[in-house]
Protein backbone atom coordinates (compact mmCIF):
# COMPACT_ATOMS: atom_id res chain seq x y z
CA UNK A 1 0.00 0.00 0.00
CA UNK A 2 1.37 3.44 -0.84
CA UNK A 3 2.73 5.12 2.21
CA UNK A 4 1.14 8.38 1.08
CA UNK A 5 -2.25 6.94 2.05
CA UNK A 6 -1.29 7.31 5.67
CA UNK A 7 0.11 10.79 5.27
CA UNK A 8 -2.84 12.31 3.46
CA UNK A 9 -3.95 15.50 5.21
CA UNK A 10 -7.22 15.17 7.10
CA UNK A 11 -9.93 16.77 5.03
CA UNK A 12 -13.19 17.94 6.46
CA UNK A 13 -15.68 18.04 3.61
CA UNK A 14 -18.67 18.76 5.83
CA UNK A 15 -19.52 22.37 6.60
CA UNK A 16 -20.11 23.23 10.24
CA UNK A 17 -23.57 23.25 11.72
CA UNK A 18 -23.36 27.01 12.02
CA UNK A 19 -23.06 27.49 8.26
CA UNK A 20 -24.96 24.72 6.61
CA UNK A 21 -25.61 24.81 2.95
CA UNK A 22 -27.74 22.29 1.18
CA UNK A 23 -27.62 19.96 -0.48
CA UNK A 24 -24.56 18.57 1.29
CA UNK A 25 -22.58 15.57 0.05
CA UNK A 26 -21.08 13.70 2.99
CA UNK A 27 -18.80 10.69 2.63
CA UNK A 28 -19.93 7.65 4.61
CA UNK A 29 -16.67 5.74 4.41
CA UNK A 30 -15.09 4.91 1.06
CA UNK A 31 -18.08 3.31 -0.66
CA UNK A 32 -21.14 5.33 0.35
CA UNK A 33 -22.24 8.95 0.58
CA UNK A 34 -25.18 10.85 1.98
CA UNK A 35 -26.94 13.66 0.12
CA UNK A 36 -28.51 15.86 2.78
CA UNK A 37 -31.28 18.30 1.83
CA UNK A 38 -31.93 19.91 5.20
CA UNK A 39 -32.29 19.31 8.88
CA UNK A 40 -36.00 18.86 9.58
CA UNK A 41 -38.81 16.35 9.25
CA UNK A 42 -41.07 17.89 6.63
CA UNK A 43 -43.01 16.44 3.70
CA UNK A 44 -41.23 18.90 1.38
CA UNK A 45 -37.71 17.81 2.31
CA UNK A 46 -38.66 14.15 2.21
CA UNK A 47 -40.25 14.64 -1.22
CA UNK A 48 -36.91 15.98 -2.51
CA UNK A 49 -35.15 12.90 -1.13
CA UNK A 50 -37.62 10.59 -2.84
CA UNK A 51 -37.37 12.63 -6.05
CA UNK A 52 -33.57 12.35 -6.19
CA UNK A 53 -33.85 8.64 -5.48
CA UNK A 54 -36.18 8.22 -8.46
CA UNK A 55 -34.08 10.46 -10.71
CA UNK A 56 -30.89 8.60 -9.81
CA UNK A 57 -32.49 5.26 -10.63
CA UNK A 58 -33.69 6.65 -13.96
CA UNK A 59 -30.23 8.05 -14.77
CA UNK A 60 -28.81 4.48 -14.64
CA UNK A 61 -25.44 5.78 -13.52
CA UNK A 62 -22.73 3.12 -13.52
CA UNK A 63 -21.40 2.02 -10.14
CA UNK A 64 -24.50 2.70 -8.04
CA UNK A 65 -25.02 -0.33 -5.78
CA UNK A 66 -28.11 0.73 -3.85
CA UNK A 67 -29.79 3.71 -2.24
CA UNK A 68 -31.78 4.25 0.94
CA UNK A 69 -33.99 7.30 1.50
CA UNK A 70 -34.43 8.71 5.01
CA UNK A 71 -36.24 11.80 6.39
CA UNK A 72 -34.05 14.45 4.82
CA UNK A 73 -31.22 12.59 3.15
CA UNK A 74 -30.43 9.88 0.64
CA UNK A 75 -27.74 7.29 1.34
CA UNK A 76 -26.06 6.12 -1.85
CA UNK A 77 -23.85 3.01 -1.77
CA UNK A 78 -21.53 2.85 -4.76
CA UNK A 79 -18.60 0.91 -6.18
CA UNK A 80 -15.42 3.04 -6.05
CA UNK A 81 -13.81 0.84 -8.72
CA UNK A 82 -16.41 2.27 -11.13
CA UNK A 83 -17.08 5.77 -9.82
CA UNK A 84 -15.19 7.86 -7.28
CA UNK A 85 -16.66 10.11 -4.60
CA UNK A 86 -15.70 13.22 -6.58
CA UNK A 87 -17.15 11.91 -9.84
CA UNK A 88 -20.37 10.86 -8.13
CA UNK A 89 -20.79 14.28 -6.50
CA UNK A 90 -20.34 15.90 -9.94
CA UNK A 91 -22.99 13.61 -11.39
CA UNK A 92 -25.38 14.28 -8.51
CA UNK A 93 -24.93 18.05 -8.81
CA UNK A 94 -25.65 17.73 -12.53
CA UNK A 95 -28.80 15.72 -11.82
CA UNK A 96 -29.99 18.19 -9.21
CA UNK A 97 -29.19 21.26 -11.34
CA UNK A 98 -31.39 19.87 -14.09
CA UNK A 99 -34.20 20.26 -11.62
CA UNK A 100 -35.37 16.97 -10.19
CA UNK A 101 -39.15 16.91 -10.42
CA UNK A 102 -40.58 16.60 -6.93
CA UNK A 103 -43.05 13.82 -7.25
CA UNK A 104 -43.75 10.53 -5.61
CA UNK A 105 -43.97 8.01 -8.37
CA UNK A 106 -46.15 5.02 -7.64
CA UNK A 107 -46.89 6.20 -4.09
CA UNK A 108 -49.64 4.05 -2.64
CA UNK A 109 -52.29 4.99 -0.08
CA UNK A 110 -53.01 2.57 2.75
CA UNK A 111 -55.67 2.16 5.40
CA UNK A 112 -54.13 0.21 8.23
CA UNK A 113 -56.52 -1.56 10.62
CA UNK A 114 -55.50 -1.10 14.24
CA UNK A 115 -56.99 -2.26 17.51
CA UNK A 116 -56.58 0.28 20.32
CA UNK A 117 -58.02 -1.96 23.06
CA UNK A 118 -56.25 -4.04 25.72
CA UNK A 119 -54.23 -6.21 25.59
CA UNK A 120 -53.03 -4.70 22.29
CA UNK A 121 -52.55 -1.16 23.61
CA UNK A 122 -50.33 -1.58 26.67
CA UNK A 123 -49.09 2.01 26.81
CA UNK A 124 -52.32 3.85 25.99
CA UNK A 125 -53.19 4.69 29.64
CA UNK A 126 -49.65 5.97 30.34
CA UNK A 127 -49.57 8.09 27.18
CA UNK A 128 -52.95 9.61 27.99
CA UNK A 129 -51.84 10.40 31.52
CA UNK A 130 -48.51 11.91 30.48
CA UNK A 131 -50.06 14.08 27.81
CA UNK A 132 -53.04 15.16 29.92
CA UNK A 133 -55.49 13.65 27.45
CA UNK A 134 -58.19 11.01 27.71
CA UNK A 135 -57.47 7.65 26.10
CA UNK A 136 -60.22 8.41 23.57
CA UNK A 137 -58.52 11.70 22.68
CA UNK A 138 -55.22 9.90 22.09
CA UNK A 139 -56.97 7.36 19.87
CA UNK A 140 -58.79 10.08 17.94
CA UNK A 141 -55.65 12.20 17.44
CA UNK A 142 -53.57 9.24 16.34
CA UNK A 143 -56.27 7.53 14.32
CA UNK A 144 -57.57 10.52 12.39
CA UNK A 145 -54.24 11.94 11.24
CA UNK A 146 -52.91 11.27 7.76
CA UNK A 147 -49.32 10.14 7.61
CA UNK A 148 -46.61 9.85 5.05
CA UNK A 149 -44.09 7.00 5.05
CA UNK A 150 -40.88 9.04 5.33
CA UNK A 151 -38.58 6.07 5.28
CA UNK A 152 -38.42 2.32 5.81
CA UNK A 153 -35.60 1.06 7.94
CA UNK A 154 -34.06 -0.05 11.22
CA UNK A 155 -35.72 -3.45 10.80
CA UNK A 156 -37.06 -5.04 7.59
CA UNK A 157 -40.24 -3.28 6.44
CA UNK A 158 -40.49 -0.88 9.39
CA UNK A 159 -42.12 2.42 8.26
CA UNK A 160 -41.33 5.74 9.95
CA UNK A 161 -44.47 7.87 9.79
CA UNK A 162 -45.14 11.56 10.07
CA UNK A 163 -46.21 14.12 10.79
CA UNK A 164 -47.44 13.04 14.20
CA UNK A 165 -50.04 15.51 15.62
CA UNK A 166 -48.17 17.88 17.95
CA UNK A 167 -50.38 16.97 20.92
CA UNK A 168 -49.02 13.44 20.73
CA UNK A 169 -45.33 14.43 20.85
CA UNK A 170 -43.90 12.58 23.81
CA UNK A 171 -40.43 11.95 25.18
CA UNK A 172 -39.34 8.35 24.74
CA UNK A 173 -39.45 5.88 27.62
CA UNK A 174 -36.49 5.97 29.96
CA UNK A 175 -36.52 2.20 30.19
CA UNK A 176 -36.94 0.61 26.78
CA UNK A 177 -39.19 -2.43 26.63
CA UNK A 178 -37.12 -5.53 25.87
CA UNK A 179 -39.73 -6.51 23.32
CA UNK A 180 -42.80 -5.10 21.63
CA UNK A 181 -44.91 -7.49 19.52
CA UNK A 182 -45.05 -7.68 15.74
CA UNK A 183 -47.64 -5.24 14.46
CA UNK A 184 -47.25 -2.84 17.41
CA UNK A 185 -48.45 0.65 16.42
CA UNK A 186 -46.21 3.08 18.28
CA UNK A 187 -45.32 6.72 18.90
CA UNK A 188 -42.05 8.15 20.22
CA UNK A 189 -40.67 11.69 20.21
CA UNK A 190 -42.22 13.40 17.20
CA UNK A 191 -42.46 10.19 15.20
CA UNK A 192 -44.82 7.28 14.69
CA UNK A 193 -44.19 3.80 13.37
CA UNK A 194 -45.40 0.22 13.07
CA UNK A 195 -43.06 -2.66 13.84
CA UNK A 196 -42.94 -5.69 11.56
CA UNK A 197 -41.39 -8.08 14.07
CA UNK A 198 -40.71 -8.20 17.81
CA UNK A 199 -38.05 -5.58 18.63
CA UNK A 200 -36.80 -3.84 21.76
CA UNK A 201 -38.14 -0.31 21.85
CA UNK A 202 -38.33 2.87 23.89
CA UNK A 203 -41.47 3.96 22.04
CA UNK A 204 -45.07 3.72 23.33
CA UNK A 205 -47.44 1.02 22.08
CA UNK A 206 -50.85 2.54 21.26
CA UNK A 207 -52.30 -0.43 19.45
CA UNK A 208 -51.64 -3.35 17.15
CA UNK A 209 -52.34 -4.16 13.51
CA UNK A 210 -52.91 -7.65 12.14
CA UNK A 211 -51.09 -6.66 8.93
CA UNK A 212 -47.82 -8.47 8.26
CA UNK A 213 -45.46 -5.72 7.16
CA UNK A 214 -42.66 -8.10 6.24
CA UNK A 215 -42.89 -11.62 4.91
CA UNK A 216 -39.86 -12.95 3.05
CA UNK A 217 -41.95 -15.72 1.48
CA UNK A 218 -44.09 -13.20 -0.43
CA UNK A 219 -43.04 -12.14 -3.91
CA UNK A 220 -42.93 -8.57 -2.62
CA UNK A 221 -41.88 -9.06 1.00
CA UNK A 222 -42.44 -5.42 2.03
CA UNK A 223 -45.78 -3.59 2.23
CA UNK A 224 -44.59 -0.01 2.44
CA UNK A 225 -42.34 2.28 0.40
CA UNK A 226 -40.95 5.71 1.29
CA UNK A 227 -43.47 8.21 -0.08
CA UNK A 228 -46.57 6.07 0.56
CA UNK A 229 -49.49 7.68 2.39
CA UNK A 230 -51.17 6.01 5.32
CA UNK A 231 -54.24 6.30 7.56
CA UNK A 232 -55.37 4.13 10.44
CA UNK A 233 -58.80 2.53 10.82
CA UNK A 234 -59.98 1.43 14.26
CA UNK A 235 -61.05 -2.18 14.56
CA UNK A 236 -62.11 -4.25 17.56
CA UNK A 237 -60.45 -7.33 18.98
CA UNK A 238 -62.83 -9.66 17.12
CA UNK A 239 -61.97 -8.12 13.77
CA UNK A 240 -58.27 -8.20 14.68
CA UNK A 241 -58.61 -11.94 15.18
CA UNK A 242 -60.49 -12.38 11.91
CA UNK A 243 -58.01 -10.30 9.86
CA UNK A 244 -55.01 -11.95 11.50
CA UNK A 245 -56.29 -15.25 10.13
CA UNK A 246 -56.25 -14.00 6.52
CA UNK A 247 -53.30 -14.29 4.18
CA UNK A 248 -51.68 -11.04 3.19
CA UNK A 249 -52.91 -11.51 -0.36
CA UNK A 250 -56.48 -11.67 0.94
CA UNK A 251 -55.86 -8.66 3.18
CA UNK A 252 -54.27 -6.39 0.58
CA UNK A 253 -57.50 -5.38 -1.22
CA UNK A 254 -58.91 -4.35 2.18
CA UNK A 255 -56.01 -2.06 3.09
CA UNK A 256 -54.77 -0.62 -0.21
CA UNK A 257 -56.75 2.45 -1.13
CA UNK A 258 -57.54 2.55 -4.86
CA UNK A 259 -55.85 5.49 -6.57
CA UNK B 1 -29.32 -40.32 2.27
CA UNK B 2 -28.14 -36.83 1.49
CA UNK B 3 -24.79 -35.36 2.33
CA UNK B 4 -24.49 -33.21 5.43
CA UNK B 5 -22.38 -31.84 8.22
CA UNK B 6 -23.92 -32.61 11.60
CA UNK B 7 -23.54 -30.14 14.44
CA UNK B 8 -22.60 -32.29 17.43
CA UNK B 9 -21.60 -29.46 19.77
CA UNK B 10 -21.32 -26.27 17.73
CA UNK B 11 -19.68 -23.16 19.16
CA UNK B 12 -21.93 -20.54 20.78
CA UNK B 13 -22.07 -18.18 17.79
CA UNK B 14 -22.08 -20.18 14.58
CA UNK B 15 -24.04 -18.91 11.59
CA UNK B 16 -24.13 -19.39 7.83
CA UNK B 17 -22.68 -16.35 6.07
CA UNK B 18 -21.87 -15.31 2.52
CA UNK B 19 -20.99 -11.91 1.08
CA UNK B 20 -24.27 -10.44 2.35
CA UNK B 21 -27.49 -8.92 1.00
CA UNK B 22 -27.37 -6.03 -1.42
CA UNK B 23 -30.31 -4.02 -2.65
CA UNK B 24 -32.65 -4.34 0.34
CA UNK B 25 -31.22 -1.60 2.55
CA UNK B 26 -34.05 0.73 1.51
CA UNK B 27 -36.47 -1.68 3.17
CA UNK B 28 -34.54 -1.92 6.41
CA UNK B 29 -32.74 -5.17 5.65
CA UNK B 30 -29.21 -5.32 7.03
CA UNK B 31 -26.34 -6.20 4.72
CA UNK B 32 -25.00 -8.91 7.08
CA UNK B 33 -22.53 -11.37 5.54
CA UNK B 34 -19.06 -12.44 6.70
CA UNK B 35 -17.31 -10.23 9.25
CA UNK B 36 -14.01 -11.02 7.50
CA UNK B 37 -14.86 -11.18 3.80
CA UNK B 38 -11.28 -11.88 2.60
CA UNK B 39 -11.12 -14.85 4.99
CA UNK B 40 -14.43 -16.16 3.63
CA UNK B 41 -13.17 -15.72 0.06
CA UNK B 42 -9.93 -17.53 0.92
CA UNK B 43 -11.70 -20.46 2.54
CA UNK B 44 -13.86 -20.79 -0.55
CA UNK B 45 -10.89 -20.51 -2.92
CA UNK B 46 -9.09 -23.29 -1.04
CA UNK B 47 -11.94 -25.72 -1.73
CA UNK B 48 -12.57 -24.50 -5.27
CA UNK B 49 -15.72 -22.45 -4.64
CA UNK B 50 -16.71 -19.01 -5.85
CA UNK B 51 -15.47 -16.46 -3.30
CA UNK B 52 -18.94 -15.50 -2.06
CA UNK B 53 -20.22 -19.05 -1.49
CA UNK B 54 -21.98 -19.44 1.88
CA UNK B 55 -19.82 -20.97 4.61
CA UNK B 56 -19.97 -21.44 8.36
CA UNK B 57 -18.79 -18.48 10.40
CA UNK B 58 -17.92 -18.98 14.04
CA UNK B 59 -16.80 -16.66 16.82
CA UNK B 60 -13.82 -17.83 18.88
CA UNK B 61 -14.48 -21.57 18.34
CA UNK B 62 -16.62 -23.59 15.97
CA UNK B 63 -17.18 -26.70 18.09
CA UNK B 64 -17.59 -30.34 17.12
CA UNK B 65 -18.98 -31.60 13.80
CA UNK B 66 -19.53 -35.00 12.17
CA UNK B 67 -19.10 -35.67 8.47
CA UNK B 68 -22.23 -37.30 7.08
CA UNK B 69 -21.13 -37.59 3.44
CA UNK B 70 -18.96 -40.08 1.59
CA UNK B 71 -16.20 -37.50 1.76
CA UNK B 72 -15.94 -33.74 1.85
CA UNK B 73 -13.24 -31.18 1.30
CA UNK B 74 -13.05 -28.42 3.88
CA UNK B 75 -10.88 -25.43 4.67
CA UNK B 76 -10.74 -23.27 7.79
CA UNK B 77 -9.54 -19.65 7.63
CA UNK B 78 -9.80 -16.42 9.56
CA UNK B 79 -6.96 -17.08 11.97
CA UNK B 80 -4.70 -19.77 13.36
CA UNK B 81 -7.62 -21.86 14.58
CA UNK B 82 -6.89 -25.20 16.26
CA UNK B 83 -8.54 -27.61 13.82
CA UNK B 84 -8.47 -31.38 14.14
CA UNK B 85 -10.15 -34.46 12.69
CA UNK B 86 -10.46 -37.47 14.97
CA UNK B 87 -7.85 -35.84 17.16
CA UNK B 88 -5.28 -35.32 14.40
CA UNK B 89 -4.35 -31.67 13.91
CA UNK B 90 -5.21 -30.08 10.56
CA UNK B 91 -3.59 -26.87 9.37
CA UNK B 92 -5.83 -23.85 8.91
CA UNK B 93 -5.47 -21.90 5.63
CA UNK B 94 -5.27 -25.32 3.96
CA UNK B 95 -7.82 -27.66 2.37
CA UNK B 96 -8.35 -31.16 3.73
CA UNK B 97 -10.50 -34.05 2.63
CA UNK B 98 -12.48 -35.82 5.34
CA UNK B 99 -14.26 -39.18 5.21
CA UNK B 100 -17.70 -40.18 6.41
CA UNK B 101 -17.91 -40.40 10.17
CA UNK B 102 -14.84 -38.33 10.87
CA UNK B 103 -15.25 -35.93 13.74
CA UNK B 104 -14.11 -32.40 13.03
CA UNK B 105 -13.16 -30.12 15.89
CA UNK B 106 -12.86 -26.37 15.42
CA UNK B 107 -11.01 -24.88 18.39
CA UNK B 108 -9.86 -21.38 19.17
CA UNK B 109 -7.25 -19.02 17.78
CA UNK B 110 -5.07 -16.50 19.53
CA UNK B 111 -4.93 -14.11 16.57
CA UNK B 112 -8.57 -13.82 15.51
CA UNK B 113 -12.21 -13.79 16.53
CA UNK B 114 -14.05 -14.94 13.40
CA UNK B 115 -13.34 -18.26 11.72
CA UNK B 116 -14.70 -19.70 8.49
CA UNK B 117 -15.34 -23.29 7.50
CA UNK B 118 -15.93 -23.67 3.77
CA UNK B 119 -17.01 -26.93 2.17
CA UNK B 120 -16.36 -27.77 -1.47
CA UNK B 121 -19.49 -26.94 -3.52
CA UNK B 122 -21.05 -25.40 -0.45
CA UNK B 123 -24.00 -25.86 1.87
CA UNK B 124 -27.40 -26.57 0.38
CA UNK B 125 -29.17 -23.56 1.89
CA UNK B 126 -31.97 -21.63 0.21
CA UNK B 127 -31.15 -17.94 -0.22
CA UNK B 128 -33.58 -15.37 1.14
CA UNK B 129 -33.64 -11.95 -0.51
CA UNK B 130 -30.72 -13.02 -2.65
CA UNK B 131 -28.38 -14.24 0.09
CA UNK B 132 -27.84 -17.10 2.50
CA UNK B 133 -26.34 -14.77 5.12
CA UNK B 134 -27.95 -15.23 8.53
CA UNK B 135 -29.34 -12.09 10.15
CA UNK B 136 -30.44 -13.17 13.60
CA UNK B 137 -32.51 -10.11 14.52
CA UNK B 138 -34.75 -10.36 11.49
CA UNK B 139 -34.68 -14.15 11.30
CA UNK B 140 -33.37 -14.11 7.73
CA UNK B 141 -31.09 -16.53 5.91
CA UNK B 142 -29.05 -19.50 7.09
CA UNK B 143 -30.97 -22.19 8.95
CA UNK B 144 -34.37 -20.58 9.73
CA UNK B 145 -32.57 -17.32 10.45
CA UNK B 146 -31.01 -18.82 13.60
CA UNK B 147 -27.63 -19.73 15.02
CA UNK B 148 -26.59 -23.29 14.34
CA UNK B 149 -27.62 -25.45 17.32
CA UNK B 150 -26.57 -28.91 18.50
CA UNK B 151 -28.30 -31.57 16.45
CA UNK B 152 -28.68 -29.36 13.37
CA UNK B 153 -27.96 -31.13 10.10
CA UNK B 154 -26.48 -28.81 7.48
CA UNK B 155 -27.08 -30.30 4.03
CA UNK B 156 -24.21 -30.21 1.53
CA UNK B 157 -24.41 -29.95 -2.24
CA UNK B 158 -21.78 -32.67 -2.83
CA UNK B 159 -21.78 -36.24 -1.57
CA UNK B 160 -18.09 -36.58 -2.45
CA UNK B 161 -15.05 -34.35 -2.30
CA UNK B 162 -13.91 -33.13 -5.73
CA UNK B 163 -10.86 -34.72 -7.34
CA UNK B 164 -7.60 -32.81 -7.38
CA UNK B 165 -4.88 -31.78 -5.01
CA UNK B 166 -5.28 -30.02 -1.72
CA UNK B 167 -4.49 -26.31 -1.68
CA UNK B 168 -2.91 -24.05 0.87
CA UNK B 169 -2.26 -20.39 1.28
CA UNK B 170 0.05 -18.55 3.62
CA UNK B 171 -1.86 -17.07 6.53
CA UNK B 172 -2.22 -13.41 5.54
CA UNK B 173 -0.16 -10.95 7.54
CA UNK B 174 -2.59 -8.40 8.85
CA UNK B 175 -1.49 -4.78 8.77
CA UNK B 176 -0.66 -3.59 12.26
CA UNK B 177 -1.08 0.19 12.04
CA UNK B 178 -4.07 2.25 13.07
CA UNK B 179 -7.44 1.62 11.46
CA UNK B 180 -7.88 4.11 8.65
CA UNK B 181 -11.12 6.11 8.79
CA UNK B 182 -12.81 8.75 6.66
CA UNK B 183 -14.22 11.44 8.93
CA UNK B 184 -17.97 11.94 8.86
CA UNK B 185 -20.72 11.90 7.89
CA UNK B 186 -21.42 13.79 11.15
CA UNK B 187 -17.96 14.89 12.30
CA UNK B 188 -19.50 18.37 12.53
CA UNK B 189 -21.32 17.20 15.68
CA UNK B 190 -17.93 17.21 17.44
CA UNK B 191 -15.45 19.92 18.33
CA UNK B 192 -12.05 19.68 16.60
CA UNK B 193 -10.45 18.84 19.98
CA UNK B 194 -12.86 15.93 20.40
CA UNK B 195 -11.97 14.57 16.97
CA UNK B 196 -8.27 15.01 17.76
CA UNK B 197 -8.76 13.15 21.04
CA UNK B 198 -10.60 10.35 19.26
CA UNK B 199 -7.69 9.95 16.83
CA UNK B 200 -5.04 10.16 19.56
CA UNK B 201 -6.63 7.62 21.90
CA UNK B 202 -5.75 3.93 22.05
CA UNK B 203 -9.20 2.32 22.40
CA UNK B 204 -9.84 -0.99 24.08
CA UNK B 205 -12.24 -3.35 22.28
CA UNK B 206 -15.03 -4.16 24.69
CA UNK B 207 -16.18 -7.66 25.49
CA UNK B 208 -19.67 -6.31 24.82
CA UNK B 209 -19.95 -6.83 21.09
CA UNK B 210 -21.44 -9.03 18.43
CA UNK B 211 -22.11 -9.07 14.70
CA UNK B 212 -24.06 -5.81 15.02
CA UNK B 213 -21.38 -3.73 16.62
CA UNK B 214 -18.32 -3.46 18.80
CA UNK B 215 -18.01 -0.97 21.67
CA UNK B 216 -14.83 1.01 22.25
CA UNK B 217 -13.62 1.62 25.79
CA UNK B 218 -11.74 4.81 26.51
CA UNK B 219 -12.57 8.42 27.28
CA UNK B 220 -16.18 9.46 26.75
CA UNK B 221 -16.60 11.71 23.71
CA UNK B 222 -18.70 14.83 24.11
CA UNK B 223 -20.98 16.18 21.40
CA UNK B 224 -20.65 19.83 20.49
CA UNK B 225 -24.33 20.40 19.68
CA UNK B 226 -26.18 17.55 21.39
CA UNK B 227 -26.59 14.10 19.97
CA UNK B 228 -30.10 14.17 18.55
CA UNK B 229 -29.59 13.53 14.89
CA UNK B 230 -32.46 13.03 12.51
CA UNK B 231 -32.09 9.31 11.86
CA UNK B 232 -30.29 8.65 8.60
CA UNK B 233 -28.60 5.88 6.66
CA UNK B 234 -25.46 4.15 7.89
CA UNK B 235 -23.15 1.36 6.79
CA UNK B 236 -20.94 -1.22 8.52
CA UNK B 237 -17.80 0.58 9.66
CA UNK B 238 -19.59 3.71 10.87
CA UNK B 239 -18.38 4.83 14.30
CA UNK B 240 -21.49 6.04 16.07
CA UNK B 241 -21.35 8.08 19.27
CA UNK B 242 -24.57 7.72 21.29
CA UNK B 243 -25.64 9.98 24.12
CA UNK B 244 -23.43 8.24 26.65
CA UNK B 245 -20.34 9.28 24.64
CA UNK B 246 -19.04 5.72 24.35
CA UNK B 247 -18.36 5.04 20.67
CA UNK B 248 -19.58 1.90 18.94
CA UNK B 249 -18.27 0.59 15.64
CA UNK B 250 -21.17 -0.74 13.60
CA UNK B 251 -20.52 -4.08 11.95
CA UNK B 252 -22.13 -6.32 9.33
CA UNK B 253 -25.47 -6.96 11.10
CA UNK B 254 -26.01 -3.29 11.98
CA UNK B 255 -29.36 -1.60 11.48
CA UNK B 256 -29.85 0.37 8.25
CA UNK B 257 -30.55 3.75 9.86
CA UNK B 258 -29.56 5.30 13.15
CA UNK B 259 -30.19 8.43 15.14
CA UNK B 260 -26.78 9.10 16.71
CA UNK B 261 -23.95 11.11 15.11
CA UNK B 262 -21.37 9.12 13.19
CA UNK B 263 -17.96 10.66 13.79
CA UNK B 264 -16.07 8.61 11.21
CA UNK B 265 -16.27 5.46 9.12
CA UNK B 266 -13.64 2.71 8.94
CA UNK B 267 -12.48 2.10 5.37
CA UNK B 268 -13.49 -1.13 3.64
CA UNK B 269 -9.94 -2.47 3.60
CA UNK B 270 -9.54 -2.19 7.38
CA UNK B 271 -12.99 -3.36 8.51
CA UNK B 272 -12.15 -7.10 8.48
CA UNK B 273 -8.96 -6.37 10.40
CA UNK B 274 -10.96 -4.40 12.97
CA UNK B 275 -13.57 -7.16 13.28
CA UNK B 276 -10.80 -9.68 13.97
CA UNK B 277 -9.36 -7.66 16.89
CA UNK B 278 -9.96 -9.65 20.03
CA UNK B 279 -11.92 -8.17 22.94
CA UNK B 280 -9.50 -6.48 25.32
CA UNK B 281 -7.02 -5.53 22.60
CA UNK B 282 -6.12 -1.95 21.75
CA UNK B 283 -6.88 -0.18 18.48
CA UNK B 284 -6.32 3.34 17.25
CA UNK B 285 -7.66 5.28 14.31
CA UNK B 286 -6.07 7.50 11.65
CA UNK B 287 -8.08 9.83 9.44
CA UNK B 288 -7.38 9.83 5.72
CA UNK B 289 -8.96 11.80 2.91
CA UNK B 290 -11.62 10.32 0.67
CA UNK B 291 -9.27 10.09 -2.34
CA UNK B 292 -6.63 8.21 -0.34
CA UNK B 293 -9.37 5.97 1.06
CA UNK B 294 -10.58 5.13 -2.43
CA UNK B 295 -7.02 4.42 -3.64
CA UNK B 296 -6.75 2.05 -0.72
CA UNK B 297 -10.11 0.50 -1.64
CA UNK B 298 -8.97 -0.19 -5.21
CA UNK B 299 -5.70 -1.68 -3.98
CA UNK B 300 -7.62 -3.86 -1.51
CA UNK B 301 -10.05 -5.12 -4.13
CA UNK B 302 -7.16 -5.97 -6.46
CA UNK B 303 -5.22 -8.03 -3.91
CA UNK B 304 -6.72 -9.12 -0.63
CA UNK B 305 -10.15 -9.71 -2.08
CA UNK B 306 -8.72 -12.12 -4.67
CA UNK B 307 -7.19 -14.88 -2.60
CA UNK B 308 -6.78 -17.20 -5.58
CA UNK B 309 -3.77 -15.19 -6.69
CA UNK B 310 -1.82 -16.13 -3.61
CA UNK B 311 -2.85 -19.74 -3.39
CA UNK B 312 -0.56 -22.69 -4.00
CA UNK B 313 -1.36 -26.29 -4.69
CA UNK B 314 0.11 -28.69 -2.24
CA UNK B 315 2.71 -30.98 -3.93
CA UNK B 316 0.68 -33.08 -6.28
CA UNK B 317 -0.60 -35.60 -5.46
CA UNK B 318 -0.22 -35.22 -1.71
CA UNK B 319 1.50 -38.48 -0.82
CA UNK B 320 0.86 -37.76 2.80
CA UNK B 321 -1.23 -35.11 4.47
CA UNK B 322 0.42 -31.75 4.65
CA UNK B 323 0.64 -31.72 8.43
CA UNK B 324 2.84 -34.82 8.36
CA UNK B 325 5.30 -33.32 5.88
CA UNK B 326 6.81 -31.05 8.48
Amino acid sequence: MPRSCLLEPVTSPAPTLQSPYYPRFLPVGDAALTVEFGDAITPELNARVVALDIALAAAELGGIVETAPSYRSLLICYEPLVISFRQLVVELRRLLSRGVPVRQAAAVAWTVPVVYDPPHAVDLPEVAQRLGLTEQQVITLHGEAEYQVYMVGFAPGLPYLGPLPARLHISRRENPRPQVPAGAVMIGGIQANIVPMPVPSAWYVLGQTPLRLFDPTRQDPFLFRAGDRLRFRRIDAAEFGRLAGLTTDALLPLVRVPA
Amino acid sequence: MSAALRAVAPGPYVTIQDAGRRGWRRFGVAVSGAMDLPALATANALVGNDPDTAALEFAHAGGIWDVAADSCRIAVTGGGFAVSADGVALAPWHSHTLRRGQRLSLGGASDAVWGYLAVARGFDVTPQLGSCATHLRSGLGGIDGCRVAAGDVLPLHAMRAPAGPECRVAAPRRASGPMRVVLGPQDDFFAPETIAAFLATPWRISHRGDRMGSWLEGPLLTHAHGYNLLSDGLVPGCIQVPGTGQPVVLLMDCQTIGGFPKLATIVTADLPRFAQCRPGSLVSFAAIGIEAAQDLYCHYRATVAEPGRMMAQVAEPPARPFWLLR
